[in-house]
């Protein structure tokens, strides 16, 4: 790696001020399961480093059965899964958790991190932005909130603008008879990258046979993660159908854009999509009927 | 230029002072500052776990720590897994199954692998395989790793 200057800020002040002096040459460290390996192969080069791993706010895993969660940008993927509650609480979420790399890379990597880092397989997104999940950016002017779905906007690139640092993840609550599941394909068992990855939440009514809201994300189709709104939208109103469910399924197809590379074709990633949403929406309304 | 830090650290129990630039991994500055070379460097960029080490009781692949990031933490690497006493169960579990051939990636199982028994004294062998997808090896075809790790976990 080439050299850089390294700083551990304790506060979120000290980090954007940290940040802006540097304008856009500085890099965020936390788990550096992305960031680390793109220094090392030359795809990213910064004269300062900021490891934002000693920040309270950053670290913080807050669940309130009425507030929902805050997750700090620099919790790893373990503490999600190994916290009983909040892995109870959003199913969607501890799926996107325990199958990010490896157990070594889940003691590390942080569910803010793949948000930040912006790939298009990034498997935290979908789930993220399948439960209405909220960034919480602070920056030189103050704080502001931006929608999952509109954090990533390129390729390895995302909304924060020179001096901003993403702080936490805000998710709404859970409400009752709602559910969500993430399931990505890949040819091997684990450690693989997503060639076509799937968020789906739910919301049913009391009787837990028809729609209230869903909400639908996709991964590795578009040179950002997808939010198929209109698939999501679908199934409001609607009763509990494989129909209804196909026609989702269909929508989300439309919605994604994939390329043909050396993870699959076109034809292969479109089918897949209406496959895996068909499967976590079905995950999804098991969960939320409490199956 | 960006300079030298010192970096104190509690290293298999003993707590050590070294230097290092901030561009060195952990990896490196085991192996290369501190002389640790059982700590293995398979391919650098977190996919083969040669070179797992236990951070805060947590495994991780220290190619992608910072050596500065060790400041202040507890660090378990291969050299520590042995007691006085004898090997460590999983030690000689790996000798009698022969999981082992060319020995690269064996450090990394072995603390992979005793991390999850002392969390999960009773893991299976679904478990087991799960749980070291993140360490690669090349040799063996896996099976006898599993096997030894199978024979000191308490499962039935």
């Amino acid at each position: 790696m080439e050299p850089f200057d390294f700083v551990t800020p304790s506060t979120i002040q000290e980090a954007v001020t940290a940040l802006a002096s540097a304008g856009d040459q500085a890099r965020i460290l936390a788990g550096g399961t992305d960031m680390l390996v793109q220094m090392r192969a030359g795809r990213r080069t910064a004269p300062l480093v900021v490891d934002i791993k000693g920040i309270p706010e950053l670290n913080v895993m807050a669940y309130d059965a009425s507030k929902g969660l805050t997750l700090g940008a620099a919790v790893p993927c373990y503490r999600i899964y190994q916290d009983a509650t909040v892995a109870a609480a959003y199913p969607g979420l501890t799926d996107s958790a325990f199958l990010i790399g490896g157990i070594q890379i889940q003691g590390r990597a942080s569910i803010g991190g793949n948000i930040c880092n912006a790939a298009p397989s990034g498997d935290a997104i979908p789930a993220v932005i399948a439960l209405g999940g909220v960034c919480n950016v602070a920056g030189p002017n103050g704080t502001r909130e931006i929608l999952c779905e509109d954090f990533c906007t390129a390729p390895g690139r995302n909304a924060l603008e020179n001096g901003e640092i993403l702080v936490s993840i805000s998710i709404p609550a859970p409400q009752e008879k709602s559910g969500a599941s993430y399931l990505r394909f890949i040819p091997r068992n684990e450690m693989d990258i997503a060639v076509v990855g799937v968020g789906s939440a739910v919301q049913l009514d009391a009787s837990g046979q028809n729609f209230v809201s869903a909400r639908i994300a996709l991964a590795s189709v578009a040179p950002t993660p997808v939010f198929a709104k209109e698939a999501g939208d679908s199934l409001a109103g609607k009763a509990v159908s494989e129909e209804a469910v196909q026609q989702a399924s269909e929508l989300a197809q439309a919605a994604a854009k994939p390329i043909s590379d050396m993870r699959g074709t076109i034809r292969q990633r479109t089918h897949l999509v209406g496959v895996f949403t068909r499967r976590t929406l079905n995950n999804a309304i098991e969960r939320a009927r409490g199956g | 230029m960006p300079g030298v830090t010192q970096v104190q650290t509690t290293l298999n129990g003993e707590v050590i002072n070294f230097l290092c630039e901030p561009r060195q991994s952990l990896l490196e500055v085991l192996r290369d500052v501190l002389g640790m070379t059982g700590t293995k460097e398979g391919c650098n960029d977190g996919n083969c776990g040669a070179c797992t080490i236990i951070l805060d009781g947590i495994i991780v692949d220290s190619c992608l720590v910072l050596g500065v990031e060790a400041e202040g933490k507890d660090i378990m690497t291969i050299e520590g897994m042995a007691s006085p006493e004898g090997l460590h169960p999983l030690q000689q579990s790996f000798l009698e199954n022969a999981a082992l051939q060319c020995g690269i990636c064996t450090p990394g199982f072995l603390l992979a692998s005793k991390s999850l028994l002392d969390q999960e004294p009773e893991a299976d062998e679904g478990r087991i395989r799960h749980w070291l997808a993140g360490n690669l090896c090349r040799c063996t075809g896996y099976d006898k790793i599993v096997r030894a790790v199978m024979q000191v976990s308490k499962a039935k």
